[in-house]
C-alpha cells in the first residue's frame, strides 16, 4: 500500500509543483512528466504483486465522521485495473511532455500538466477506495480533472461543446450512481464495501433495480449505446496522451464499476444474455459509425465503443456459464473479456498516440487531408499500422488471441447452454464476426487512407517524424502488443486472482485449464512470424533486379494525382448504402440557385444519430418548456436572494411540520 | 416417415428464399411450381408405403401445382405483357431479412408445440409455419397481381405441408378438396388480372385504390 | 512426418493452380473453344517468378508487405484443414477461429498494397474486397460454427473427420445448408462468376483483379499462387462437407482429390452459366449466405 500512497502523493506534488514553475514550460512539464513516470513505477509493483497471487492489501486512510472510515484497498479485481492504469498513466505522461511542448508559447502547460497527472491519482484512488463515499469523491476529481484536458483547446467551439456534452453526460451517470450507493446503503446500513459484501441477502427486485442503475451509471463511463454520445465528442477533442488514457484506461474504469458492484448482488441468471446483449449492440454500432467517420480520433473513439461491447459480450458469458454452472464456458468468456480489455488497452493507447503523432506532424485530424505518411512518418505509420491490424484482431498480434477466446466462449456456450440460450450464443458468433470484419474493413480504411498512397493536402505533404520522445512511448507499446501475442498463456495466468474473485473457484481453476491452449495458441503466432519473414526474404530475394523508378501504372494513365486517390468516404460507401438511413452521414447540400448562384457547398456530417435524431430533439422539446420559466430570470441580484431566502423558510417549515431534525 | 423429408422440407425453405430475394418475376413463378413439385414427393414419402391413392394425390399435387398453375401465370405474363421486376414495397434485404427472422421464429415456436412424438423431430411444422409467413410476405409487400397470385400459392403450400402431417388421419378427399379450392382460386384470380388489366392497362393492385370512392 | 502429412503438403503445394486451370479450361469447353493448356497456371506462375519488376515510387514497403502476407497466411489456413478426413498438420480447439482469420489477415494487405499505389481504380477494387468480404466473413464463420455444434468440437480436424458422415444422417439438412453457404463464400471469397469476374482485370465492376494491376513480377506470380492456394483452402472444405466419405485410407485421398476436380468443373460450369451479379446484389447474396447458414445452425441447435 505504501507504493501505491506514495505514487498519489507523487503524482500531486509534481503536479502542484508544475504550476508554480508555470514560466519555465519546458521545466514544469519535465518534473511532472517526471513524476508521473515515477509514481507510475512506484505504484506499479504492489499492483502486479497482488495480481500474481501476493496478498490483498488493505489500509485505513482517515476517519471521515458520519460516512464512516475512509478504507483503501487493493484485491485482485482493483489490481487488474490497477496495472494497465499505471503503465499506460507513465507511457502516455512521458509521451504528453512532448506534445504539450508543441503549444509552447500559445498556452501555459503547468495546469494541464497538472490535471493530468490529477486524473491518473484520482484514477488510482477510484480503484483503490473502499468506501462508497470515497469512490464517488474520486469519480468526480476524475470526471472534473478529465473535463479540464478535454477543454484543453478550448478556443475551438466544437472542443468546448464536446466538453460540455462530457461534462453533463458524467452528472448525469453520477447521479445514477449516487442512487445506487444510497439504496445500497439503505439495505446494508453501512457506506464501505465490506458491509455491502456482509449485507444480508437482497430481493430480486432490489437487485434488479440496482443491476440497471449500475449498467447505466457506469455504463455512461464506459460508453454503453445509447449512454456513450460524449465519448466521440471528448476524445477527439481532447488532446492525443489524454485521449489514449481515457480511451486506454477511463472508460475500463466503467467496466470496473460495474463488476466491483455486481460483487455486492446476488448473482441472477439472466446477467448473463442481458450483457451480451447490451455488448453486442454495442460492438455493432460502435463499428458501423466508427467506419464512416472523416476524422481519425473519431474513428478511434468509436472503436472503443466497439471494444468495450466486445469486452461486455465476455463478461455476459462469464455470468451466463456462471449461473448455469458450466465452469468452461464461464473461464473461457471471463478470459475473453479481461484479456480483451488488457489488450484493448495496449491497442488504443499505441494507436492513440500514434494518431496523436501524425496530428502532430501533418497537422490535421481529417483523413480527406492525410495520405503519404508512411513515406515521411515512418516510425509512426509503422505504429499505426500495428495497432491497426491489432485492434482488427488478426494474428499474429493481440488482439486476435482474445478474440479467439470470446469466440470460444460463444460457441462453447452454444454447445453447453441448449435451447433458446444456445441459439442466441451461436447466432452472437455471427455478430462478433460481423463486428469483426467490419472492424477490419474500418482500419483498412483509416490506416489505408491516412497512411498510404500520395500526401491529400500540402500540410501531409510537408510532415514530419515526432521525435524519439513520441515514437519512443509508441514503440513501447506495440512492441509490448507483440510480445501479448507470443506469450498469452503468461499473460493469461496473471488473470487468475481476479477471475477468481469474480466468478467463484471453480471458474478459476477451469481458467486455469485453458493457459495451455493459449501458449499453444502464442506459438503458433511465432511460427506465423517466421514464415511471414521467411516469404518475405524469399521475395526480396526474387525480385533482385534494382527496380526501376516509375509512376503508378494505373491502367496506362498518364498522370495521376493526389486528388485522384479513392478518398476516405468513397471506400466506406459501398457499405454505408446498406445501412439504415438513420444510420448515416448526414449529408449537408447548398446548391447553387437563381441566374447568379452564389456559392453552393456540399459537406458532410457524421455526428452521432442518436445525438442528432434522440437527445437534441428531446432537449429541445424541454427547452422550450422551461423558457415559460423565464420571468423568473430577474437579473437582480436582490432577487436570487430572496429566491434563496425562501427555499431556506420553505426547508425549515417543512422540517418543523414534520417533527424536527432527525438525531 | 422417409430419411429424404426433412433435407426436402429444407429445399422449400430455401425456395421461399428464393421467393423473397429475387427481382424478376419468371424466377418467383418457377420457385414456386418447384415448390409444388417438392410437395408432390414429400406426399408420396410421408406415407409408409406407396399405394393408388397416395400416388394419384403426388401425381396431381405436382401436376396443378408444378405445371398447370404457373404455366397458366406465365402465359398471363406473356399475354398481358407484363414486365418482369416485381416490384416490392419494400426492398429485397429487407424482405429476406424478415423472412429469416420469421423463419427462425418458426422454428424456435415450433419446439414448444405439443407435437406428436413422430412429428416432434421433424421440420414439417416449422416448415409449414416458415412457408405461411414467407407466403403473407410476398401477398403484403409485392405491388402485381400476379405476385398477389404466387403469394396465395405459396401460403396454401404452407397449408399443405401441415396437412402432410395428418396424412394418416385425413381423408384423400380433404387434401383434393384443398387443392379444388386453389385451383377455384387461382381462376378467379386470373379472371381478376384480366379485368385489371383491361380497366387500368396494368397490374398494379395499388391502382385497386382507385375504386374506393 | 508421417506419409499423409508429405500428401497433405505436395497436395497442398502442387495441386492449386490445377484447379484454375481445370475451371478455364470447363468454361472454354461451354464457350466451344480449346482453351489454354491445362497446366497453364503453373507456367504463368514460373515466368513470373523469374520476371523483372517495377515498383512505382509512390509505393512504400506495404505494397511488398501484401503479396507475402496474402501467400504465407492461404498456405498456413491450409495447414489447418483436413484434407479429405485425415488429420490436418495442425490442430487444436478453435482452430476454425485462426481458419477464418488468416484470411482476414492476408485480405488487410492486401487491401494496404492496393490503396498503396494512390491509384484510384485500386482504390475502388480495395473497397469492394474490403466491403464484400466483411460480409462473406459471418456467412463463413456460421457455417463452421453450426458445423462446430453439429459434431460437439471446435477444431477443424475433428469436425470435418470421419464423424462427418454420421453428422450427415442426424442433420442432413443443416448440413445442406451449410455446404450452400460455403460454396456461395468460395465463390465470393475467391472472386469468382458471379461476385466478381477472374478473367478481366480492365472492367470498372471488378473486384481482386483491380487491386493488384500495378504488381508484377515475383510479386504478381506470389499473388497469383496465393489466390489458388486459398481456392483449394476453402475449396477442401467445401468438398468435404459435401463428400464426407472415406475413413483414414489411402481411397479417401483419392476421393478427396476427384472431388477437388469436380469443384473446379462445377466452378467452371456456374460461371458458364450465370452471368456475373451487378454490384450493387452482391450483398443480397452474401447476406442470404449468412441467412443459410444461420438456419443451419437454427437447425442443428433447436
Amino acid at each position: 500500500m505504501t507504493g501505491l500512497s506514495l505514487a498519489v502523493g507523487l503524482l500531486g506534488l509534481s503536479g502542484l509543483a508544475a504550476v508554480f514553475l508555470n514560466g519555465s514550460p519546458r521545466l514544469a512539464t519535465g518534473v511532472a512528466a517526471l513524476g508521473a513516470v515515477a509514481a507510475c513505477a512506484a505504484g506499479l509493483w504492489p499492483a502486479v504483486s497482488v495480481l500474481t497471487g501476493g496478498p490483498p492489501l488493505a489500509m485505513k486512510w482517515v476517519s471521515a465522521g458520519a460516512f464512516g472510515d475512509f478504507e483503501l484497498g487493493v484485491d485482485p479485481l482493483s489490481a487488474f485495473f490497477l496495472v494497465p492504469l499505471l503503465g499506460l498513466g507513465g507511457v502516455t505522461a512521458a509521451y504528453g511532455r512532448e506534445y504539450l511542448l508543441a503549444y509552447q508559447g500559445r498556452k501555459w502547460l503547468g495546469p494541464p500538466a497538472l490535471f493530468f497527472n490529477l486524473l491518473v491519482a484520482s484514477m488510482v484512488v477510484v480503484l483503490t477506495a473502499r468506501t462508497a463515499v470515497l469512490f464517488l469523491i474520486a469519480w468526480e476529481v476524475m470526471s472534473l480533472s478529465a473535463y479540464l484536458l478535454v477543454s484543453f483547446d478550448d478556443e475551438l467551439p466544437e472542443v468546448r461543446r464536446a466538453g460540455w456534452v462530457f461534462l453533463i453526460c458524467a452528472h448525469l451517470g453520477l447521479a445514477c450512481l449516487t442512487a445506487l450507493f444510497l439504496l445500497l446503503d439503505q439495505h446494508a446500513h453501512g457506506l464501505s464495501f465490506s458491509a455491502f459484501l456482509s449485507a444480508p441477502p437482497m430481493g430480486a427486485g432490489l437487485s434488479a433495480g440496482l443491476f440497471a442503475l449500475a449498467v447505466v451509471g457506469f455504463g455512461v463511463k464506459a460508453g454503453f449505446v445509447p449512454v456513450h454520445v460524449w465519448l466521440p465528442e471528448a476524445h477527439a477533442a481532447a488532446p492525443s496522451h489524454v485521449s489514449a488514457l481515457m480511451s486506454g484506461v477511463l472508460i475500463k474504469l466503467g467496466l470496473y464499476g460495474l463488476l466491483r458492484t455486481l460483487t455486492f448482488l446476488p448473482r441472477a441468471d439472466w446477467w448473463g444474455p442481458t450483457l451480451i446483449v447490451v455488448g453486442l449492440s454495442g460492438a455493432l454500432f460502435g463499428i458501423t459509425l466508427a467506419l464512416y467517420q472523416r476524422d481519425l480520433k473519431r474513428v478511434l473513439a468509436y472503436s472503443s465503443i466497439e471494444n468495450v461491447g466486445l469486452v461486455t459480450v465476455g463478461l455476459g458469458i462469464a455470468f451466463w456459464g456462471a449461473s448455469r454452472n458450466l465452469p468452461a464456458v464461464a473461464a473461457l468468456g471471463a478470459l475473453g473479456a479481461l484479456l480483451h480489455l488488457w489488450n484493448h488497452v495496449l491497442m488504443k493507447g499505441l494507436l492513440f498516440l500514434a494518431a496523436g503523432s501524425g496530428v502532430h506532424g501533418a497537422g490535421t485530424r481529417d483523413l480527406e487531408r492525410l495520405g503519404g505518411l508512411v513515406k515521411r512518418m515512418p516510425h509512426t505509420a509503422a505504429a499505426l499500422l500495428v495497432g491497426s491490424v491489432a485492434i482488427a484482431g488478426l494474428p499474429p498480434l493481440n488482439g486476435f488471441v482474445s478474440e479467439w477466446l470470446l469466440y470460444r466462449g460463444l460457441i462453447g456456450g452454444g454447445s453447453a447452454f441448449g435451447g433458446a440460450g444456445g441459439v442466441l450464443s451461436l447466432l452472437s458468433v455471427g455478430v462478433v464476426s460481423g463486428v469483426g470484419g467490419l472492424t477490419a474493413l474500418c482500419f483498412m480504411r483509416a490506416s489505408g487512407v491516412a497512411l498510404l498512397g500520395q500526401a491529400r493536402s500540402d500540410a501531409a505533404a510537408q510532415a514530419h517524424e515526432s521525435s524519439a520522445w513520441m515514437t519512443g512511448p509508441m514503440w513501447l507499446l506495440a512492441a509490448l502488443a507483440g510480445a501479448a501475442a507470443l506469450f498469452p498463456g503468461r499473460l493469461a495466468a496473471a488473470l487468475a486472482g481476479t477471475i477468481g474473485q469474480l466468478f467463484g473457484a471453480t471458474v478459476r481453476a477451469s481458467a486455469t485449464a485453458e493457459l495451455s491452449g493459449l501458449t499453444r495458441l502464442g506459438e503458433v503466432g511465432f511460427w506465423l512470424w517466421v514464415a511471414l519473414g521467411a516469404a518475405w526474404v524469399a521475395l526480396a530475394w526474387l525480385v533482385r533486379a534494382p527496380a526501376p523508378e516509375v509512376g503508378t501504372w494505373d491502367c496506362g494513365y498518364a498522370a495521376p494525382t493526389s486528388r485522384m486517390q479513392y478518398t476516405a468516404r468513397s471506400f466506406s460507401q459501398l457499405f454505408e448504402d446498406l445501412l439504415p438511413s438513420a444510420l448515416r452521414a448526414r449529408a449537408v447540400l447548398r446548391a447553387p440557385r437563381s441566374y447568379f448562384p452564389p456559392a453552393g457547398s456540399y459537406a458532410t456530417q457524421c455526428d452521432d444519430p442518436l445525438t442528432r435524431g434522440l437527445y437534441l430533439p428531446f432537449i429541445a422539446s424541454w427547452a422550450d418548456r422551461f423558457a415559460r420559466l423565464r420571468w423568473l430570470q430577474q437579473g437582480h441580484l436582490h432577487m436570487y436572494l430572496l429566491y434563496i431566502l425562501v427555499v431556506v423558510v420553505l426547508a425549515l417549515a417543512w422540517v418543523g411540520w414534520t417533527g424536527g431534525v432527525p438525531p | 416417415m422417409h430419411a429424404a423429408v426433412d433435407p426436402l422440407l429444407v429445399l422449400v425453405l430455401l425456395l421461399n428464399f428464393q421467393l423473397l430475394g429475387t427481382s424478376r418475376l419468371r424466377s418467383v413463378i418457377f420457385s414456386s411450381a418447384a415448390q409444388g413439385v417438392l410437395l408432390g414427393v414429400m406426399a408420396l414419402l410421408v406415407h409408409a408405403e406407396v399405394t393408388a391413392a397416395s400416388v394419384l394425390v403426388m401425381v396431381s399435387t405436382a401436376v396443378v401445382k408444378g405445371l398447370f398453375i404457373p404455366g397458366m401465370l406465365l402465359r398471363a405474363m406473356r399475354d398481358n405483357a407484363i414486365r418482369r421486376e416485381v416490384e416490392p414495397r419494400i426492398g429485397y434485404l429487407p424482405s429476406l431479412v424478415l423472412g429469416a427472422a420469421g423463419t427462425g421464429a418458426a422454428l424456435l415456436f415450433a419446439g414448444t408445440l405439443p407435437l406428436a412424438a413422430e412429428h416432434a423431430g421433424s421440420l414439417l411444422v416449422p416448415a409449414s409455419l416458415a412457408t405461411v409467413l414467407a407466403g403473407f410476405l410476398v401477398l403484403v409487400t409485392r405491388r402485381k397481381a400476379i405476385t398477389q397470385v404466387v403469394g396465395y400459392l405459396v401460403l396454401e403450400n404452407g397449408i399443405f405441408i401441415m396437412g402432410l402431417t395428418l396424412l394418416e388421419a385425413m381423408p384423400l378427399l380433404v387434401e383434393m378438396g384443398v387443392l379444388l379450392d386453389l385451383f377455384v382460386g387461382i381462376f378467379v384470380m386470373g379472371i381478376i388480372i384480366n379485368h385489371i388489366t383491361r380497366e387500368f392497362s396494368s397490374m398494379d393492385t395499388a391502382r385497386l385504390s382507385a375504386l374506393k370512392d | 512426418m508421417s506419409p499423409h502429412l508429405l500428401v497433405h503438403w505436395a497436395l497442398v503445394l502442387a495441386m492449386p493452380p490445377l484447379l484454375l486451370g481445370l475451371a478455364t479450361k470447363t468454361k472454354a469447353a461451354f464457350a466451344g473453344r480449346v482453351g489454354p493448356p491445362l497446366f497453364q497456371p503453373y507456367y504463368d506462375i514460373v515466368k513470373l517468378l523469374r520476371k523483372g519488376s517495377v515498383f512505382s515510387r509512390t509505393t512504400s514497403w506495404v505494397f511488398r508487405a501484401g503479396p507475402v502476407v496474402g501467400l504465407v497466411t492461404a498456405v498456413a489456413a491450409t495447414g489447418l484443414v483436413p484434407l479429405g478426413g485425415h488429420p490436418a498438420p495442425l490442430s487444436f480447439e478453435g482452430d476454425l477461429v485462426l481458419f477464418a482469420y488468416l484470411f482476414a489477415l492476408g485480405r488487410f494487405f492486401t487491401v494496404a498494397a492496393a490503396l498503396d499505389t494512390g491509384s484510384a481504380f485500386e482504390g475502388m477494387g480495395a473497397a469492394r474486397e474490403a466491403a464484400f468480404s466483411a460480409l462473406a466473413e459471418p456467412a463463413l464463420f456460421l457455417a463452421l460454427v453450426s458445423l462446430a455444434r453439429a459434431s460437439g468440437s471446435q477444431s477443424l480436424t475433428s469436425m470435418l473427420g470421419c464423424g462427418l458422415a454420421n453428422v450427415w444422417a442426424h442433420a442432413g439438412a443443416a448440413l445442406l445448408l451449410v455446404a450452400v453457404s460455403l460454396f456461395i463464400v468460395l465463390l465470393a471469397e475467391n472472386s469468382r462468376i458471379p461476385v466478381d469476374d477472374p478473367t478481366t482485370h480492365l472492367e470498372l465492376t471488378m473486384i481482386h483483379e483491380v487491386m493488384v494491376l500495378d504488381h508484377g513480377g515475383p510479386a504478381l506470380g506470389f499473388i497469383e499462387y496465393g489466390a489458388a492456394v486459398k481456392l483449394f483452402a476453402l475449396g477442401a472444405i467445401v468438398v468435404r462437407v459435401a463428400v464426407p466419405f472415406g475413413t483414414n485410407a489411402w481411397a479417401a485421398w483419392g476421393i478427396f482429390a476427384a472431388a477437388m476436380l469436380g469443384l473446379a468443373t462445377a466452378i467452371g460450369v456456374v460461371e458458364s452459366v450465370m452471368a456475373r451479379l451487378r454490384l450493387v446484389q452482391v450483398p443480397l447474396l452474401l447476406v442470404t449466405a449468412c441467412l443459410l447458414s444461420g438456419f443451419g445452425i437454427v437447425l442443428v441447435a433447436r
